[in-house]
């Protein structure tokens, strides 16, 4: 049974200060996603249907390894900020929340990774 | 996790008819009732009545059921102006005052339930009390260190004019009960309402007290729980802007990194 007073409950815990930054980064990496992704895709398709050697010289032509650490690197992190606000919009409990929390964001990263070593292999790799 | 199935006891029944005696201009209002006490499921009850002897608005048929038909239906109801916040009900789908709410502008029955998402006192009357604790959180007064004039504390007309489409909520909680993020976290977040009653004292040139209010709105789950759906200011009777006021409070704390 619970008697505790509804604004005690409203103010509970206090104020995180922590919300600011989430959104500020959400922001801005996705405003960074718009010149990576355009230039992803009108890059990309010069090699779409292209062999394995042709995809390897593309990947590692100029700028392009940087370009696509980037893209994958502000890619994954924004993922990551959004599905956090969708698991503390729709799961309730705190020990489900952080558990999902932790698994979500050990697999972005984790993935986000391979990807960052893919193109390193195929930039550097024989 | 968030709930996709109604709890037990809340799947709406189909209740009683009222019919209308004589009258050709007959309107059907369905209106949604529930007494918890009695350990039955909310009822949909069919009212018929005759609008060339009611008034224009909901809220006059609303009355009028309550005073000639049925009295027992229970509903908030004060100044029929739009200017309490008493009668904000879910009219015809969407979170409304009855009393500024033409009968006219409904096409077919008129559906009348309480505002979503709210525990439910008794028919039309929802529990309110964490919403009023929550505008009580945000301190709601204007707070100054410096001390008072002997006469007012002045504003300038621009300073003043930065309250406009503030200082008008009368708070119906039409706009907090329509925001999908308030019925899933609404024990955390604030809501539109209270937001913009946080935004109209951190935009009043009077108080001194801006920086505080901002540390305390700081909060993932205070704050930004709000995902700009704008169902807030689609709904607001007043026509006002609750969502701009949110996006206000974000931009106040963002430059203030």
């Amino acid at each position: 049974m619970e008697l505790r007073s509804h604004l005690s409950r409203v103010r509970g815990l206090g104020a995180s200060h922590e919300g600011t930054h989430h959104f500020w980064v959400q922001r801005i990496s996705g405003i960074a996603l718009v010149p990576l992704v355009i230039w992803f895709v009108l890059s990309v398709s010069s090699v779409i249907g292209a062999d394995l050697a042709t995809f390897k010289a593309w990947v590692g032509t100029h700028y392009n390894p940087v370009l696509l650490i980037l893209l994958i690197a502000t890619m994954f992190h924004h993922a990551f900020l959004g599905l956090q606000v969708i698991i503390e919009d729709y799961v309730h409990g705190e020990a489900a929340k952080l558990t999902t929390l932790i698994l979500v964001k050990f697999a972005v990263y984790l993935i986000g990774a391979c990807a960052v070593f893919a193109v390193i292999r195929l930039t550097f790799g024989s | 996790m968030v709930e996709f199935t109604l709890p037990a006891n809340s799947k709406v029944t189909e209740g009683k008819t009222f019919k209308a005696s004589g009258g050709t201009n007959i309107k059907t209002f369905r209106i949604y009732r529930y007494d918890p006490d009695s350990g039955q499921n909310p009822r949909l009850d069919s009212y018929e009545v005759d609008l060339d002897k009611c008034g224009p608005m909901v809220l006059d048929a609303l009355i009028k059921i309550k005073n000639e038909i049925d009295p027992t239906l229970a509903f908030r109801r004060s100044c029929r102006e739009g200017v309490c916040g008493s009668c904000a009900f879910n009219i015809d789908g969407t979170n409304t005052l009855a009393c500024t709410k033409s009968i006219d502008e409904i096409k077919g029955d008129v559906k009348v339930y309480p505002l979503p998402h709210m525990p439910v006192i008794k028919d039309l009357v929802p529990d309110l009390n964490v919403p009023y604790a929550q505008y009580r959180s945000i301190e709601p007064w204007l707070q100054a260190d410096t001390q008072p004039p002997t006469g007012e504390r002045l504003q300038s007309p621009e300073e003043r004019e930065k309250l406009d489409g503030l200082w008008e909520c009368i708070l119906c909680f039409c706009c907090q009960t329509s925001c999908p993020s308030y019925w899933w976290n609404g024990d955390r977040y604030l809501g539109p309402a209270i937001l913009l009653q946080a935004y109209r004292w951190i935009a009043d040139s009077r108080d001194e007290a801006t920086g505080k209010r901002l540390d305390s709105l700081d909060d993932p789950f205070r704050l930004f729980r709000c995902h700009t759906i704008m169902n807030c200011t689609n709904t607001c009777p007043k026509g006002l802007n609750p969502g701009k006021a949110i996006a206000e409070i974000k931009k106040a704390l963002v430059q203030r990194r």
